[in-house]
């Protein structure tokens, strides 16, 4: 006799909320689950993803902290290696630089340099990117100084259903994880399971399929890059979105089946082109899918600049949506 | 410390123009002329005026997120604060910047900062160039209580001692940082307590009377000047808005804001003391309140007037050449 799986309910939540219920839901499954952060605690963060999570959990278990990037990240370390699972929060991406040491030379590398005695079980969460006005020490996106480290991986959801899964499964994996959320996707909408939902790291997302040009995007330049495919739909040209979600490791396989069937790769991020991690993708088609190919694989980035200011500044060095379709275009045409 | 008639008017004005600034560039925000965020520096006006105060042009200080105020009592040009904040081509950062990193560095002021604690060495690296070159330039860094459990606190202060460099810490303890009282980030009562363990004077000020401020902040510099080495001056203070403008507040109460204010305001508490001391009169406060009012309008008419910050010229400003 064979069951049926029942469809799991969903329900519509914001970003921000997807992430506060995989918290809630690995909190409650594991004791050794513990969070810390500025803010974070009452308050429910700055961008309100660990709300109510104080009063379901105690103050044992979630954690404000002094402004002390580098003791915040370096203690997560020291509790990981020695039996609990701590995710932190730093509250903007650009703080990282406090706290790169504990990141890179203590995090990542404790395990390997330890000949694999140790496991560093801990997430640290933040969030990048521009469009708030928040200027170039709040709108990064470092992706890349992360993703270049053997010894972590990389999460990036773009969607709350996604950003649930993820996030789960970053807190059960044994490795150090950076997630990065994006500022302006905390306030999207959309469907996400209810109850217990993990998503694997390491397997992309085709989020639209198409035959003439595949797109491979990841956070926010995934909605950008939805939106651009429906315009170039209009215009009869149909795109494939590729949301690789994790960008370590990497779903190589979806990628290159992608682009062996459109036979073009444009690869779209925010953060500055020069050394992104577009390049690696680029690249990793040219070396592997060099002869599918009808045109040079391109990447469309965010301007060699730090994120200025002022609105119309701001907007002008990230990639929009009709910057997609134009780039799209010019490879298909 | 007697305090003559010119420079109490002259606190009280620096002070005014704080607070008058900030009013207007709240409205600004309500229009959606101002993008981004601002936090804002009043309730804390006497600490800027009555340490930089004695600051000449070639002195440096270093600011933070919580910054206008600093720029303003290093005799800033409004007009070009105004214009930074409308994102204009003639602001002080060509509308790259925004309210928090506003820098004049003709005047000092190496920049507010967005990074809690990320002035602090750089204000020990001016004081370096100070001592290092042979004159008596001096630096502030001013910072928050939050700043004050970053690295660069510890790193800072002790590098400053080692070298005996003119630099003078201001800790702006307002209460708080973001939401979290200081009584949950210290397990210390009295913060000034720390200067002892780097071997520097530490000082508890009460950051809201400007007489106070000016009298610590001038032994600071002077002894900065002398080439005695740095202070800590711990500055007793509060901010009266939010973190950010636009923050709900409900970390703390409004009995407590109301009672900083109607107490503890340091406008109120200065033009009390001249008074009392028949420094000026009624008068010469209204003439000062109304040349203050003017100048600030006349700020935000440059800079309303004032072109667009040019998306083409973004990156001529990344590399010197
Ligand atoms: C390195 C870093 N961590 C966190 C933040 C977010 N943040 C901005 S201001 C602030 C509070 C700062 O408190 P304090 O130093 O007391 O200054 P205040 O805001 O009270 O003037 C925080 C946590 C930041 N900008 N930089
Ligand atoms: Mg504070």
């Amino acid at each position: 006799m064979q069951l049926k799986e029942a469809p799991s309910a969903t329900r519509e939540m914001f970003y921000a909320e997807a992430l506060g219920d995989a918290l809630r839901q690995e909190l409650r499954r594991d004791e050794r689950v513990v969070i810390f952060g500025e803010d974070i605690a009452a308050h429910g963060g700055a961008f309100q993803v660990t709300a109510g999570l104080l009063k379901e959990f105690g103050k044992d278990r979630v954690k404000n902290t002094p402004i002390s990037e580098n003791g915040i990240v370096g203690m997560a370390v020291g509790a990981a290696l020695t039996g609990l699972r701590p995710v932190v929060e730093l509250m903007y991406v650009d703080f990282m630089g406090l706290a790169m040491d504990q990141i890179v030379n203590q995090a990542a590398q404790n395990r390997f340099m330890f000949g694999g005695q140790a496991r560093v079980p801990m997430v640290l969460r933040t969030q990048g990117g521009s469009g708030r006005g928040n200027a170039a020490q709040h709108s990064k996106s470092l992706e890349a100084w992360v993703a270049h480290v053997a010894g972590l991986k990389v999460v990036m959801p773009s969607t709350p259903a996604d950003a649930k899964g993820l996030l789960a499964a970053a807190i059960r994996d044994d490795n150090p994880v950076i997630f990065i959320e994006h500022k302006l996707l905390y306030r999207t909408k959309g469907e996400v399971p209810t109850g217990e939902h993990v998503v694997p790291l390491g397997v992309a997302d085709v989020k639209r399929e198409g035959s003439d040009l595949t797109i491979v995007t990841w956070s926010r330049e995934v909605l950008f890059s939805l939106d651009a495919a429906a315009k170039l739909a209009d215009e009869g040209i149909a795109a494939e979105v590729i949301d690789v979600r994790t960008l370590v490791p990497l779903d190589r396989e979806t990628i290159l089946r992608s682009v062996r069937k459109t036979h073009r790769l444009l690869v779209v991020h925010e953060a500055v082109k020069r050394a992104g991690y577009g390049a690696e993708i680029a690249s990793l088609v040219a070396e592997e899918a060099f002869d599918d190919l009808d045109a040079p694989p391109k990447r469309l980035a965010g301007l060699e600049t730090p994120i200025p200011y002022a609105q119309h500044l701001e907007k002008s060095v990230v990639p929009q949506v009709d910057d997609i379709v134009h780039a799209a275009k010019g490879l298909v045409g | 410390m007697n305090i003559a008639r010119d420079t109490a008017l002259e606190l009280y004005r620096v002070m005014g123009t704080i607070r008058r600034f900030e009013q207007r560039a709240e409205q600004l925000f309500g229009e959606n002329k101002i993008w981004g965020t601002i936090h804002n520096y009043s309730g804390q006006e006497a600490v800027a005026a009555g340490v930089s105060a004695h600051l000449r042009d070639d002195d440096w200080i270093t600011s933070t997120h919580r910054g206008h105020g600093h720029c303003i009592a290093k005799r800033a040009d409004l007009g070009k604060m105004f214009a930074e904040l409308l994102g204009r081509e003639t602001g002080y950062c060509r509308g790259r910047g925004g309210s928090m990193h506003i820098a004049d560095t003709s005047k000092g002021n190496l920049g507010a900062n967005g990074i809690v604690g990320g002035g602090i060495p750089i204000a020990v690296g001016a004081a370096l160039t100070a001592k290092q070159t042979k004159t008596d330039r001096v630096a502030v860094s001013y910072f928050g209580d939050g700043g004050a459990n970053q690295g660069t606190f510890h790193e800072g202060l002790n590098l400053a001692a080692i070298w005996a460099l003119p630099v003078v810490f201001v800790l702006e303890n307002n209460q708080y940082a973001e939401t979290n009282p200081v009584r949950d980030a210290f397990a210390v009562e009295d913060i000034a307590t720390r200067a002892a363990g780097y071997g520097m004077p530490g000082v508890t000020v009460n950051g809201q009377d400007v007489r106070e401020t000016y009298r610590a902040g001038g032994e600071a510099v002077a002894r900065a000047r002398r080439g005695d080495g740095p202070t800590l001056l711990v500055m007793d203070t509060y901010r009266y808005g939010g973190h950010y403008y636009g923050d709900p507040q409900v970390y703390r109460s409004k009995e407590e804001i109301e009672e900083w204010r109607a107490k503890r305001d340091p406008l109120a508490i200065a033009r009390d003391w001249i008074l009392t001391e028949k420094l000026a009169s009624p008068a010469d406060f209204d003439r000062i309140d109304t040349e203050v009012d003017a100048a600030v309008e006349r700020g935000v008419k440059f800079a309303e007037a004032s072109p667009p910050a040019s998306p083409i010229t973004l990156p001529e400003d990344v590399y010197a050449t």
